[in-house]
């Protein structure tokens, strides 16, 4: 079985500063992960800002070139992509959709015209009603349909919906992989899981593999099937999405469990921070040892 | 309904964006008929949707309108100490002379709060000298010992705002709020941009330095998260309406309205792996909101009554109110694990 997506010992540094102070940022070291062809599934990457996370994915969409490692899709790297033909036939399958979708959309032009120069430009579509069918077609798949977004703005459609068309955007070439980056962060909560809803719909009924990327942890739980917790650019543990936001292990992943907030207690008055002991551990250990494997399936940096 | 208790009440209070272009005369009605009462020292929660309201309805509490957003109607009474006032009857005098003093304000952007090309400490005498109405030395004073209070270093008075991480510029911006220990303090979305681990760290602090001076604190935020970690008592609103309120735990355990229900059964919990549904259809325009109850075209309750009649906002239960005509029949979507509902008057 060949790897839809194979990441091996990706790093990316950034340099700041002028000549005399230069200097170093790792974002993202030595991150490893693959993903299966023919088994669509939720990956998620949790970490708070800063952790590397939409650097990660601004490699895999070849927006970025690694500093270290190399990034694999379907038996291809990004070296292999530089001519304009392999990188459309690349785009064709391994599909983005940003964080904010008021954003995404320029506010004075009709939303469907972004729709239909991904249908032309991927598709190669010339013909306006095979154009329309391909539109249809993706927006059925985000419950909409071309009639109701025919002609309309963004500021006339809600967060939700614009994220929606969002998504269906990024289906008009049927990828087999989307890259989601905070998608729900900027759609109000209860918009939040219809988005939420359809990302599982599209691994479900339609098997496309999605990279969820997220500072979430409850939706993160309800979705994913597995998930990556990033600190600081490394990979603190990785593996089966559920036992590890049950029980995580990694200090770091602990002190994000201890931060959710809970509704058990609503209304009690209670809101502890997080132990600083838990805190202090997970911060000054950053990056420090290696990734060992567990009985359970799951790897964690000790 | 005016207790001495209460430190603000509001009667009725309709605010509405009024725009005449070419002829044509737009109503907006952002703020629709409020009528509720914020107790002192307690946590109340606004919660709702964008464009439902929430923020014209803070802005219009904090007497921060602006055309085309005006009063039309209404009443809004402040009770600090032996002070009563309303800000829209008082003059301009008056008013400013209970800002920042008396009524403060966390604000969502806090970038956009403080200035980014001059030191903390200019943010802090521009906003707190004048208002707090000492000489210069007690002022830096009281503002070190206030930050100390709150477990910031004197010295970030020293830092521009780009040196400060943004949980540090938050708690910054909440310094700010509460340094000249006001008796009322809104704030508006203050932890929505901010990191999970972050974000407890400032609702700890918020409601820490609201329990040290006793205020009260109108806490808005469409996350019911963390509302149900901060507030005592939660209003909702919903299309420019209070469409339920009540102490927290009760609209957890037992909400009367189904807007409620939903927004509280569709949060995702770890360990919970039962399907949450969406709401369908999307937020009501409120330049031409539906008729009746507003909530009747995504209401899974919804009968022919709601369609033609507005419910009224009706006492459920102790001290919870609910609009809604069929409040008998509302069942929580998901039941919240723990104590059943416990009602603290």
């Amino acid at each position: 079985m060949t790897a839809l997506l194979d990441v091996t010992a990706v790093s990316k540094r950034f340099a700041m500063g002028g000549i005399l102070s230069r200097k170093q940022t790792d974002a993202v070291v030595d991150v490893s992960f693959t993903l299966a062809s023919g088994t669509p599934e939720i990956f998620t990457i949790i970490g708070e800002s800063g952790s590397g996370k939409t650097t990660l994915a601004r490699m895999i969409l070849g927006l970025e070139d690694p500093s270290d490692g190399q990034i694999v899709f379907e038996g291809s790297s990004a070296e292999e992509r530089r001519n304009a033909a392999r990188r459309l036939a690349f785009m064709r399958r391994v599909q983005p959709v940003f964080q904010n979708p008021f954003e995404a959309f320029n506010p004075l032009k009709q939303v469907e015209r972004y729709l239909e120069a991904t249908a032309r430009t991927l598709l190669g579509l010339k013909d306006r009603t095979a154009i329309e069918d391909a539109m249809d077609g993706a927006l059925q798949k985000v419950g909409l349909s071309y009639a109701e977004i025919k002609g309309r703005f963004p500021h006339e459609l809600s967060g939700g919906q614009l994220q929606r068309v969002a998504i269906a955007r990024a289906l008009i070439p049927e990828p087999a992989l989307l890259i989601a980056d905070e998608p729900v962060s900027m759609v109000d909560a209860s918009l939040r899981m219809s988005i939420v809803n359809l990302l599982r719909d599209l691994r479900d009924t339609f098997g496309v593999s999605v990279i969820y990327i997220t500072h979430d942890l409850a939706t993160a739980y309800y979705i994913s099937d597995r998930i990556m917790i990033m600190q600081k650019g490394h990979v603190v543990e990785m593996g089966p999405a559920r036992p590890v936001l049950e029980t995580p292990q990694h200090p770091y992943s602990r002190l994000l469990k201890q931060s959710v907030l809970s509704t058990e207690n609503a209304g009690q008055g209670v809101l502890e921070p997080a132990d600083r002991s838990i805190a202090r551990a997970a911060w000054e250990n950053a990056g420090s040892g290696r990734l060992v494997e567990k009985p359970d399936g799951r790897m964690v940096r000790e | 309904m005016a207790d001495s208790t209460d430190i603000l009440t509001v009667k009725g209070l309709k605010a509405y964006y009024r725009m005449a272009y070419f002829g044509i005369d737009r109503e907006v009605r952002a703020v629709d008929d409020i009528t509720l009462s914020i107790r002192r020292n307690e946590v109340y929660g606004i919660a709702g949707e964008s464009s439902s309201g929430k923020t014209s309805l803070i802005k219009v509490l904090a007497a921060a309108i602006r055309p085309p957003l005006e009063v039309v109607d209404g009443a809004l009474t402040y009770r600090f100490g032996d002070i009563e006032i309303d800000p829209y009857k008082a003059s301009s005098e008056e008013v400013n002379a209970i800002r920042w003093k008396h009524l403060s304000y966390i604000m969502q952007g806090s970038m956009s709060v403080l200035n980014p090309v001059r030191r903390i400490r200019h943010s802090f005498s521009d906003f707190a000298f004048q208002p707090m109405g000492v000489d210069k030395k007690t002022f830096w004073e009281r503002t070190r010992a206030h930050l100390e209070r709150l477990n910031l270093s004197p010295d970030i008075l020293r830092a521009y705002p780009h040196e400060l991480s943004g949980g540090m510029r938050q708690r910054v911006t909440i310094a700010l709020a509460t340094v000249c220990q006001p008796e009322f303090i809104i704030a508006d979305e203050p932890t929505t941009a901010l990191d999970v681990v972050v974000q407890k760290d400032v609702l700890a602090m918020i409601r820490d330095v609201q329990r040290q001076m006793g205020s009260s604190v109108v806490f808005v935020t469409h996350d019911m998260s963390v509302h149900a970690n901060i507030a005592d008592r939660i209003g909702i609103v919903y299309a420019g309406r209070l469409v339920e309120e009540g102490p927290t735990r009760t609209l957890f355990t037992a909400p009367k309205h189904p807007y409620t229900a939903h927004l509280v059964g569709s949060l995702p919990r770890i360990g919970d792996t039962t399907t949450k549904a969406a709401l369908e259809g999307r937020p009501p325009n409120l330049a031409d909101p539906p008729s009746g109850c507003r909530f009747h075209p995504r209401c899974p309750l919804a009968i022919d009554k709601c369609k033609t009649e507005v419910p009224p906002l009706e006492t459920v239960g102790q001290s919870h109110r609910s609009a809604c005509w069929r409040a008998d029949e509302v069942k929580p979507l998901a039941p919240v694990a723990g104590q059943p509902a416990q009602v603290t008057p």
